[in-house]
């Protein structure tokens, strides 16, 4: 960090921190801590009391079955909304970085699910999907699909991933549009006038070049799939059904919320953070090299 | 754009259309389906323009309770909403603006520690330490109350981060400038600064205005009263009876109404909203 500290005095940028330090040490640092000490701790049946046993809580949690599946759940998750939100944000940016007429009317529109709520986004779905009454679960059923999310956990998962596409479009769509309108025109020029054609173009100049921009857009929809989703899960399917839409954030929601295995959930809520941390350096690698670039 | 094309940009107009039909449907069907009464739309035949009951169920929905459920009205549920979103965007505003004025303008002892010590937050997202979170709220007898909806999700270090890379391109003669005329650090502060942030400001407030209106975890976990629910929870508990007895008409009027203030906040501020977009996540 630069140093500048231009004005003189203790008391008063001591006061000025204050109220953010005294934030996060009540609601971030005492909490991660204690969700710490938790999962080395394991409670009896009445609570009465805890005895300390090392990594008991995470052996245990490492050799259930459902933990795995919960994992399979948020990788088949994330990697299906990552690739259809970036596919279609992609698409409809390049359609959009066109000289054309109405380019603001276009955006307007496809900015607005950036403000739904996860959780009103998916009601809005649920509403379209519902065995019986939604308009597209209906059609579905005269096209002879026996479309029904409540039982199949398939349709369960299809119907979380179209929500979160769905919600998650705008961001990439904007973020893409910035990546391209700071591509150089005379790059694209020059391409041209080699004789390539605006595919190949786009493969061989435009896609590589957004690369920065598009590995940022991976970590932060792995994030988005990570935490944001919670909302479109617990209306859509609660998870189910048997666990098919059960992601590894949902699961230590559910689990907390049953709240008979402190330490088992104590120990799931440690992995996410290492996770994020994970992920939190990697992208801050990833922009400290695009400082350098 | 390079070179000429023969069909002009039809391909581009119908890729967009089809991109805002379909970003559009689910909204505007909700839009439809408040307007209709509920054995219409339960029977699945619900045509796609506006039926006449529009007015009916709003006022249902925002005022009086609606029935059968007999759910709290929605109207309180916006307004507490509104008191959450307004309270995590200006507070999250107010505390790390003068927290990074202090890192970037001061020479204290522990800067650096104290700078880490927010920056680290970033990793931690309310979903990983929700439980253990809401046990220190419960204990500060936080549930149930506005403070306790706002003060955990108050502390970013996003905004500080935006606001510390903004003040440091802040020319340091400027500084030495409002010293000359004998102004102190309190008086630089309200002077010169605040008034070259307002645009950050605004950026950033538009931001946290929809993270703040959106929350939906946080929420569900501490409020216990109906009247103190959002309205992003109380939609979810509006379709959660059983299935025949879902009033689809009031669900869908909800629902429009929740996206109502963010939508109209994005759509209406959209330069300032794409601006503290990129620059919040950059």
């Amino acid at each position: 960090m630069e140093p500048r500290a231009i004005f003189s005095g203790r008391l008063l940028p001591c006061l000025l921190i204050l109220p953010q330090l005294a934030v996060s040490v009540v609601f971030f640092y005492w909490p991660a801590l204690q969700a710490l000490q938790q999962s080395f701790l394991v409670q009896d049946a009445f609570g009465l009391s805890t005895q300390f046993v090392w990594f008991e809580n995470y052996v245990e949690l490492l050799q259930r079955p459902e933990y795995y599946q919960a994992i399979g759940v948020t990788f088949v998750f994330s990697a299906l909304v990552v690739f259809f939100s970036l596919s279609l944000g992609l698409l409809l940016a390049v359609m959009a970085n066109r000289n054309i007429r109405g380019i603001q009317i276009y955006r307007t529109f496809l900015i607005v699910p950036y403000a739904v709520a996860p959780a009103v986004a998916s009601v809005l779905f649920i509403f379209m999907f519902q065995p019986g009454l939604g308009m597209i679960a209906r059609a579905m059923q005269r096209a002879g699909i026996d479309w029904n999310p409540v039982l199949n956990g398939t349709h369960a998962m299809i119907l979380v991933v179209i929500v979160a596409v769905w919600n998650q479009i705008s961001y990439n769509f904007l973020f893409f549009l910035a990546g391209l309108q700071a591509i150089p025109k005379s790059v694209i020029e020059a391409a041209a006038i080699d004789g390539a054609r605006p595919m190949r173009r786009f493969w061989t100049i435009v896609f590589p070049l957004l690369s920065p921009t598009t590995f940022f857009l991976i970590i932060v929809n792995i994030t988005y799939v990570f935490f944001n989703t919670l909302g479109i899960i617990d209306t859509a399917t609660g998870g189910g059904p048997n666990g098919a839409t059960q992601t590894l954030v949902y699961k230590v929601f559910q689990d907390g919320k049953a709240g008979s295995d402190l330490g088992g959930s104590a120990a799931q809520s440690v992995i996410l953070m290492v996770i994020v941390v994970a992920l939190t350096a990697f992208q801050f690698r990833y922009v400290e090299k695009k400082v350098h670039y | 754009m390079v070179e000429h094309r023969r069909f002009g940009n039809l391909l581009p107009h119908i890729v967009l259309l089809a991109g805002v039909a379909i970003v559009a449907f689910p909204v505007y069907l909700a839009i439809i389906a408040s307007t209709h009464d509920n054995a219409v739309i339960a029977n699945g035949q619900m045509p796609l323009t506006p039926g006449s009951h529009a007015i009916e169920t709003y006022w249902n929905t925002l005022v009086s309770g609606t029935g059968k459920t007999t759910r709290e009205p929605v109207g309180g549920m916006m307004l507490n909403s509104l008191i959450m979103a307004l309270g995590i965007a200006v507070g999250k505003i107010a505390i790390s603006i003068i927290s990074a004025y202090a890192i970037v303008f001061f020479a204290f002892p522990f800067r650096m520690t104290a700078f880490w010590t927010i920056f680290i937050t970033l990793m931690l997202p309310v979903e990983v330490r929700i439980f253990p979170t809401y046990k220190i709220t419960s204990d500060l007898h936080l549930l149930d109350s506005y403070a306790g909806l706002i003060l955990p999700l108050i502390a970013s270090a996003t905004a500080t981060l935006l606001f510390r890379q903004f003040f440091m391109t802040v020319p340091k003669e400027l500084v030495e400038a409002s010293k000359i005329d004998g102004a102190g650090p309190v008086r630089f502060f309200f002077d010169t600064l605040l008034p070259l942030s307002v645009t950050n400001i605004a950026a950033l407030f538009v931001i946290l205005f929809i993270y703040g209106w959106n929350q939906y975890l946080w929420p569900l976990l501490i409020t216990t009263r109906d009247d103190m629910q959002t309205i992003v929870i109380g939609i979810k508990k509006i379709i959660d009876v059983h299935d025949a007895l879902t009033e689809w008409q009031v669900a869908m009027a909800t629902a429009v109404l929740a996206m109502l203030p963010p939508v109209a906040v994005v759509v209406l501020m959209q330069r300032l909203f794409v601006k503290g977009l990129i620059e919040t996540e950059k």
